[in-house]
C-alpha cells in the first residue's frame, strides 16, 4: 500500500520497491529526525552519480578544448592549450581533480568566453528562477481550481473539455505552444512583447541600478518605477503561460484523481450523512486532503520544469540558464554545458529533498 | 500496483492484501467471474474497448484514429507526399522560400525552400522509427535490468535502484542532450540521427521500466507459485522467464503507450535544440520549428502551424489510448456501465462498508484499495 503511495509520489531515494511495507507505519511521529537524515545522506549519492555520468559520458567525446577549437587551431597550438588546461592526463586524475574543485566551488571557466562557470550560473540563474516561479504560479492557478471542477462534474461535459484540455497541455511542446502564442498575442493583435526579459530601456535601468538582484520583478519594485514594473510584467507573461501549462495539465489531472478518489471516502460519506452541504464538502472534506499529493509531485515537476525551461527560454530568448546552455552547446563549449547540467542536478536533487521533508512533515504515513 | 492485484483471483493472493468484502464474502454476494471473451476480443485494445462506455469509450476511440492516422501516414508516406522531404525545386523551377499556402504547395513553403506539407508527412516516418527503436531498446534494457535486480537482489540491486532513481528525477531533456552530444558527434545521416534521439530518449525511459519491473519482481518472487517452483526445482532463468516475467509485465503496454508520446516529445525537443536530423537526411517536426521560430516574428505562421500541430496530434492521440487504458484498469477511474450519480444514494453506500476502512485522511489508502472504493461497488 505504502508502496505505491511512494510510487505515486514520484519519490525519489530507492525506498519504493522494498516489500515490508508494515514497518513505515510507525504510530506518532517517530522516526522523523531519522527519516530526515537518511533522506539528506540520499543527495549525496544522487548528485555524485549524476556528475559522474555526465563527466563520464561529456568526455567520452574528447577533451573540451579540442571539442570548441578542433580545426580553428593548428594542430600543435591546439597540443599546447590542451596540455596547458591539462586535458592530456590521464582521464581519472581529472576526474578526481574535478570532484574536488567541484566541492570547493569551482565548477571550470567557460572556453568560449572565458568566464567562471559559477559566474555564469549566478547571472542566469536568477531569470531561470524567475520564469520557473512564475510557471509554477501559473500551473496552480489554473490546474487546481479546474482540476477540483473537473472532479465535482465528474463525467459531465466540463469535466470531459478539461480532461482534453490537461490532456493537449501535455501534447503541446512548450515551444510550439509559445511559438503560437507569440503569435497569436505578439504579432497578430500586439498586445504583448515578442522576446527578451524587458525593453532595451529597461534593461539598461535595471541593470545599471545598485545591486541588482537578477530578479526582475523584485528589482523594479525596488526602482519604484511602474512603467519598468508594467515592461517587466509584460514581457513575463507569455513565457510563463507557455511553460505553465505544462505543469498545469498535470496538477488537473492529479487533483481531479484525488478529489474522486476522497469524495468516495468513509469520512466523507460520514460527513454527508450529517448534513453537510454538498459545497462544503468539497471544498473542506474532500478538496483539501486531495491536495497532499500534489506537494510530492511538485519534486519531479521541477526537473521537468527546468528541461520546459530550456526549451521555452530559447522560443523567448529569455536570457536564463536555459539559453545559455544551447548557445554554449552551439559554440561546443563542454565545460559551460557540464557546469549549467550539473548545476540544474544539485538544484533537483535539493528541491526533492525540500519537497520529501515537506510531504513528511504533512503525511506521517511517508516516513520509513 | 492496485491494478494487479485487481486483476488477479482472489486466491492468489495472500490474505492480507486481499480487502475485506473479499474475505468475507459469501457466493450470493461474489461478483460473477469475468466472462470468458474469445478470438479477437481478447486482445488488449480490442477488450478494453469492449469494457468502455461513454466519454471514456469516445476518447479511447478518438486516440485510437489518431495513432491509426498517424501509422498509416508514416507507413504511406511515400504515396501521399507530393513532393521528396529534401526536393527544393520540381521541372518548372524552384519551389521559393516562405511561399504561402497555394495550390502547388498546399501547406506553403519553408524558409529553406521544402514544401512544408511534404516535410509534415515525411516527418511522421522519422517520428515512428524513432519510437519503434527508443521504446524497443528500453523496454529490453528496462526489464531485463529490473528483473535480474528485483529477483537477486543484494548490493547490485541497490546501486541500480539508486542509479535509476537519480536518472529518473533529472530533467529527461537535458540528458538527452548529454547523451545526444555523444553519440552524435557530428552525424547527420538519417540512421546515425535516428540511433542518436533513439539511444538518448532510451536512456532517459529505462529507470521507468526498471522501476516498474523491479517493484512486481520483488513482489512477485515471494507468491507461493515461485515457491512452489524452486522446490520443484526449477532453474533461476525460468523462473524468472516463466513465472515473474508474464506476471510483472501486465502494465508495460499502458507504460508503453505513454512513453512513445513522451518519446516524441522529446525528439522534436531535440530537433528544436538543434540535435535533430539534417533536413537533407530525413524530415523532423522540432528541427522545422527550430527553423520556423524566427518565421514567427515576422507573421510567417505556415511553416511552424502545421509541423507543431503534426506533434500535437500525435501526442494526443497515444495519449488518449494510454490515459484511456490506464482509467479502465483503475476500477476507481473506469466509468461503469449503469453509472448512477455518485453523490446521492447513501444506503448504496452503507452496504459496501470496504471504502470506509482504510479511509486516512491522505486519500492515498483508498487509492490503493482495489475493491473498497465506491466506485467499484457501483
Amino acid at each position: 500500500m505504502t508502496t505505491t503511495t511512494t510510487e505515486l509520489a514520484g519519490d525519489a531515494a530507492g525506498v519504493d520497491g522494498s516489500p515490508a511495507p508494515t514497518g513505515r507505519r510507525r504510530g506518532g511521529g517517530g522516526g522523523l529526525g531519522s527519516y530526515l537524515v537518511i533522506r539528506f545522506l540520499l543527495i549525496i549519492p544522487t548528485i555524485f552519480i549524476l556528475v559522474t555520468t555526465v563527466f563520464v559520458l561529456m568526455r567520452s567525446t574528447g577533451d573540451p578544448i579540442t571539442a570548441a577549437l578542433g580545426g580553428r587551431l593548428p594542430a600543435a597550438q591546439l597540443a599546447e592549450r590542451v596540455h596547458e588546461a591539462g586535458y592530456d592526463r590521464p582521464i581519472l586524475v581529472q576526474y578526481f581533480e574535478y570532484l574536488g574543485n567541484l566541492l570547493t566551488g569551482d565548477f571550470g571557466t567557460t572556453i568560449s568566453d572565458n568566464r567562471p562557470v559559477t559566474q555564469v550560473l549566478t547571472t542566469y540563474g536568477t531569470a531561470t528562477l524567475e520564469l520557473a516561479v512564475y510557471s509554477l504560479l501559473v500551473a496552480f492557478v489554473i490546474g487546481i481550481p479546474f482540476g477540483r471542477l473537473a472532479a465535482y462534474l465528474r463525467d459531465k461535459w466540463p469535466d470531459a473539455v478539461l480532461r482534453v484540455f490537461a490532456i493537449l497541455c501535455y501534447a503541446t511542446p512548450v515551444f510550439f505552444l509559445g511559438m503560437l502564442l507569440k503569435l497569436v498575442f505578439s504579432i497578430w493583435l500586439g498586445w504583448l512583447p515578442v522576446a527578451g526579459r524587458a525593453s532595451t530601456g529597461a534593461e539598461i535601468q535595471l541593470q545599471t541600478m545598485a545591486h541588482p538582484t537578477g530578479f526582475y520583478t523584485l528589482d523594479a519594485l525596488r526602482l519604484g518605477n511602474p512603467e519598468v514594473l508594467s515592461d517587466v510584467l509584460q514581457h513575463a507573461i507569455l513565457p510563463a503561460i507557455a511553460l505553465g501549462l505544462l505543469t498545469a495539465g498535470v496538477f488537473l489531472r492529479l487533483v481531479r484523481t484525488n478529489v474522486i478518489g476522497t469524495l468516495g471516502m468513509g469520512y466523507v460519506e460520514a460527513a454527508r450523512s450529517r448534513g453537510v452541504p454538498e459545497r462544503r464538502l468539497l471544498r473542506k472534506h474532500a478538496y483539501r486532503p486531495a491536495l497532499i499529493p500534489i506537494v510530492t509531485v511538485i519534486g519531479l515537476q521541477i526537473a521537468l520544469l527546468l528541461g520546459g525551461a530550456v526549451l521555452t527560454e530559447t522560443t523567448f530568448e529569455w536570457k536564463g540558464l536555459g539559453f545559455q546552455l544551447v548557445q554554449y552547446l552551439q559554440a561546443r563549449d563542454f565545460v559551460a554545458v557540464q557546469g549549467i547540467v550539473v548545476m540544474l542536478a544539485v538544484i533537483v536533487a535539493i528541491t526533492n529533498f525540500i519537497v520529501d521533508v515537506i510531504a513528511a512533515l504533512i503525511d506521517p504515513r511517508v516516513r520509513y | 500496483m492496485a491494478r494487479h492485484v485487481e486483476e488477479r483471483p482472489v486466491e492468489e493472493r495472500p490474505v492480507e492484501e486481499r480487502s475485506v468484502e473479499e474475505v468475507v464474502e459469501t457466493p450470493e454476494t461474489a461478483p460473477a467471474p469475468p466472462r470468458r471473451l474469445n478470438g479477437w476480443r481478447r486482445l488488449p485494445v480490442v477488450r478494453q474497448l469492449g469494457q468502455s462506455v461513454g466519454l471514456q469509450r469516445g476518447m479511447l476511440v478518438a486516440g485510437l484514429v489518431l495513432s491509426a492516422g498517424f501509422l498509416l501516414t508514416a507507413i504511406f508516406a511515400p504515396l501521399l507526399a507530393p513532393y521528396e522531404y529534401n526536393q527544393l525545386r520540381d521541372p518548372s523551377g524552384p519551389f521559393g522560400a516562405q511561399q504561402p499556402p497555394s495550390s502547388q504547395h498546399w501547406l506553403g513553403t519553408t524558409v529553406g525552400g521544402f514544401d512544408v506539407l511534404s516535410r509534415v508527412i515525411w516527418g511522421s516516418r522519422t517520428a515512428l522509427f524513432v519510437i519503434v527503436v527508443a521504446v524497443l531498446m528500453s523496454i529490453v534494457v528496462g526489464v531485463l535490468l529490473g528483473l535480474v535486480s528485483g529477483y537477486f537482489g543484494g548490493w547490485l540491486d541497490r546501486v541500480l535502484v539508486v542509479v535509476a532513481d537519480a536518472i529518473y528525477a533529472f530533467p529527461s531533456l537535458l540528458l538527452a542532450i548529454v547523451v545526444a552530444i555523444v553519440i552524435s558527434g557530428g552525424q547527420s545521416s538519417l540512421v546515425g540521427g535516428v540511433m542518436a534521439a533513439a539511444i538518448s530518449i532510451t536512456v532517459i525511459y529505462v529507470p521507468q521500466y526498471f522501476r516498474v519491473v523491479r517493484a512486481e519482481t520483488v513482489r512477485i518472487k515471494s507468491e507461493a507459485f515461485v515457491e512452489s517452483a524452486k522446490v520443484i526445482g526449477a532453474g533461476h532463468w525460468r523462473i524468472m522467464t516463466r513465472h515473474v516475467l508474464r506476471n510483472a509485465t501486465r502494465t508495460l503496454p499502458l507504460i508503453l503507450t505513454l512513453n512513445a508520446s513522451e518519446a516524441i516529445l522529446t525528439l522534436a525537443g531535440l530537433g528544436f535544440l538543434g540535435f535533430g536530423i539534417e533536413p537533407t537526411a530525413a524530415a523532423e517536426w522540432g528541427f522545422d520549428l527550430n527553423k520556423a521560430l524566427s518565421d514567427v516574428t515576422s507573421g510567417i505562421w505556415w511553416t511552424s502551424v502545421f509541423p507543431g500541430v503534426a506533434i500535437v496530434l500525435v501526442v494526443l492521440g497515444l495519449t488518449l489510448v494510454g490515459e484511456s487504458l490506464n482509467d479502465l484498469a483503475d476500477p476507481r477511474l473506469r466509468t461503469r456501465r449503469r453509472a448512477v450519480d455518485p453523490r446521492g444514494d447513501v444506503a448504496d453506500v452503507a452496504v459496501v462498508p470496504g471504502g470506509a476502512l482504510e479511509g486516512g485522511p491522505g486519500g492515498l489508502a483508498g487509492i490503493e484499495d482495489p475493491a473498497g472504493g465506491r466506485w467499484a461497488e457501483q
